[in-house]
């Protein structure tokens, strides 16, 4: 799109991507038609949307623009899959059960249980290549903002919706606003996106994206690779935002050149000269925007039961007046008001989810964990976001720092993030987790969780309580 | 979808803000491929203890509050999770709409969907509502108006197309249907085509 013609107004990413796909604008009385490129589906949130288009005999429009696989409700521990999942629950195999049928009667691809590529829908998106710049991409799952790391519209629908797209390939869709989020600078040695990406949930809060779609941009997301800027548009939801979007430069193109569903040959060459055009043109504006300067940021940690209650681990739990929600958190995390973030005992640490499963994620938790052991009494789960990355961790020996340290090596799924595929923390634990959410609950009823990144969760693991990660860094090999 | 035209009920307020899906149905509910039943997971872990007895202490929970079916939540309700199942359980439950200072977005429209009307009013008519808790206020979606049990009346906005689906009991994809041949038109136009 030749942008920088005269009379041209100049476009945001957003812009760029929604005005491709508008198939009907928007009026008053009216939301805009916007054309679905991409929709992934799991086991969980579609039975009811198939089900749908059943009762009303619709067949899926474009079967070959939907991409299945199964991750919340498949069991992860090793021991259940060695025997064969006959543990698995009857409710977990209806519904995995259900989403083959469906897939099998709509020939939608299906990444299922025994497929080499399954695993959590928004790591293997971007890993087979579906996932692409300049596509709209949704999913029953709010953590789909994911892949707007890669310059696509991509956002959370309900189950509602899951059947709209089935049965048109479109999504009735008011426009959103945009906010430019500006990371400046550098991030130092320990400090990484999990961090940035807490720190600006704890700067606009956790409704602060609310109506609006994130572009993170500025020098630091530049310097970031496609792991860490999927974790950022990965939390874009928990600000409340309709998504989270990266411009997409050459870490983008390289990280998908020969994935097995990016374009070959000359097909790719022309999506890249495509891609290229998508970055915000210069002079765009923005409805709103947020800068951060990362340069002197530190590790952060959540204290509280929303992403927003955050604070460096160095710091501590902030003053709570009687009666505040940052008082009914304290006193649900089972905390003494006030006292310091390190030290805070720990029970279970979790490395895995959508947020921070990717290979770089887990070199970073083998980083601090190699050489050392996991402290006593503490249970670490370690589990890959998809069955590739798990091969490829384990060619690298990831899962044998992992063992020797005394940690849980997984099949991947989605695991204690969402904990209800039997992988859960007891009443009263604390969980260091690098998932991205820390309700009441969410862990397992009862379960108290603290978001980390996945070096500060493996510090954690090796001191048994709240820890800076950066002390446990320097001594070991970084692994390339 | 019934079509919703008036509400006079009673009010029940959660106002502690920030009210997650996870809580509103915690994910172990989530195992079905049903959309009915779900009212029994409402706030499953707010309403009971470990032992699966209600806490008195929990708003839901007081006698005098089983036919409410406004809920009176605190700011950014329904934040987290696209679960579907957050409007399916509170409707199963017997909630009609929600009334907050504001109301994430995936939930607001998987309410709109499903006939659970989404209302957003002031903090200042947040809390005249909350000081009328258990005594009946109405909602007319015609007039977009809430009406406090003193008479004020406060006018709110719904989005218009959701509005007109919810009045009527219009299925919106009917609409999107109904659009079949723009949406082929639209893919014979580009890289959609098969």
């Amino acid at each position: 799109m030749p942008s920088d013609m005269p009379g041209v107004k100049p476009r945001t990413l957003f812009e760029k991507v929604w005005d491709a796909h508008v198939v009907e604008a928007e009026t008053a009385e009216t939301p805009a038609i916007l054309y679905v490129d991409l929709h992934l589906v799991h086991e969980v949130t579609s039975p009811q949307a198939f089900a749908l288009l059943r009762a009303q005999g619709l067949p899926v429009r474009r079967p070959e623009r939907t991409l299945a696989t199964v991750d919340h409700a498949i069991p992860t521990d090793s021991a259940t899959w060695r025997a064969g999942l006959v543990r698995m629950p009857e409710a977990a195999r209806a519904q995995i059960r259900t989403l083959g049928d469906n897939c099998a009667d709509a020939d939608i691809e299906l990444l299922g249980i025994n497929s080499s590529r399954r695993g959590i829908v928004h790591v293997i998106g971007p890993e087979q290549g579906a996932t692409q710049p300049g596509m709209t991409i949704v999913c029953g799952d709010s953590h789909t903002t994911t892949h707007g790391a890669f310059g696509a519209l991509a956002f959370g629908i309900g189950t509602t919706e899951v059947g709209h797209v089935l049965a048109t390939q479109c999504l009735l869709q008011r426009r959103p606003r945009t906010l430019n989020v500006i990371l400046d600078g550098r991030l130092p040695e320990g400090v990484t996106a999990k961090d940035a990406v807490l720190a600006v949930i704890g700067t606009i809060g956790v409704d602060g994206g609310t109506g609006f779609v994130i572009e993170f941009s500025g020098s630091a997301v530049r310097a970031m690779d496609m792991d860490q800027r999927m974790t950022l548009c990965n939390m874009a939801i928990e600000a409340g935002a309709r998504s989270g979007m990266v411009a997409p430069d050459d870490t983008t193109f390289e990280y998908l050149a020969g994935r097995p569903k990016a374009p070959k040959g000359k097909a790719w060459d022309e999506a890249v000269a495509r891609w290229r055009q998508l970055a915000t043109d210069p002079g765009a504006t923005y409805d709103a925007e947020v800068r951060l300067d990362v340069s002197r940021l530190e590790p952060q940690i959540t204290w509280g039961t929303d992403p927003g209650m955050v604070t460096p681990v160095t710091g501590s739990i902030p003053e709570a007046p009687a009666g505040s929600p940052a008082a009914r958190a304290v006193d649900y995390m089972g905390m003494a008001p006030e006292s310091c973030m390190q030290g805070q005992p720990v029970d279970v640490v979790f490395i895995g989810s959508c947020t921070n499963s990717r290979l770089t994620d887990l070199r970073d938790a083998a980083r601090v964990l190699e050489g050392r052991k996991v402290a006593q009494g503490v249970r670490m789960l370690v589990v890959p976001g998809s069955q590739a990355t798990k091969r490829k961790a384990e060619a690298e020996g990831l899962h044998r720092i992992f063992e020797a340290a005394g940690a849980e090596w997984h099949e991947s799924g989605c695991s204690l993030c969402i904990a209800m595929n039997g992988d859960r923390a007891r009443p009263g634990e604390v969980v260091v987790s690098t998932s991205n959410r820390n309700f009441e609950g969410r862990q397992g009823t009862g379960a108290r969780t603290l978001l980390a990144s996945p070096l500060t969760a493996a510090a954690a693991a090796v001191a048994g309580v709240v820890t800076d990660p950066r002390p446990y860094l320097n001594s070991h090999r970084r692994i390339a | 979808m019934e079509p919703f035209k008036t509400l006079k009920s009673r009010t029940v307020v959660l106002a502690q803000p920030n009210i997650d899906t996870d809580q509103i149905i915690p994910a172990r509910y989530l195992t079905t491929t049903r959309r009915d039943g779900l009212g029994a997971g409402l706030f499953a872990d707010r309403r009971f203890d470990g032992d699966g007895r209600p806490r008195p202490d929990f708003p839901l929970n007081r006698p005098e509050v089983a036919d409410c079916e406004i809920l009176l939540a605190g700011h950014n309700f329904g934040c987290g999770s696209s679960r579907e199942h957050a409007p399916w359980a509170l409707l199963d439950y017997g909630f009609r709409a929600v009334i907050s200072t504001g109301i994430a977005d995936i939930f607001r429209s998987n309410a709109l969907r499903n006939g659970l009307l989404p209302v957003v009013v002031s903090e200042t008519q947040w809390n005249t509502l909350a000081g009328f808790e258990g005594e009946q206020i109405e909602i007319d979606l015609e007039a977009s108006t809430v009406t406090a049990p003193s008479g004020e009346r406060m006018a709110f906005e719904v989005e218009p197309f959701g509005r007109f689906c919810l009045l009527n009991g219009t299925d919106p994809l009917g609409f999107l249907r109904s659009r079949e041949d723009r949406i082929t038109a639209f893919e014979e136009s580009g890289p959609w085509r098969r």
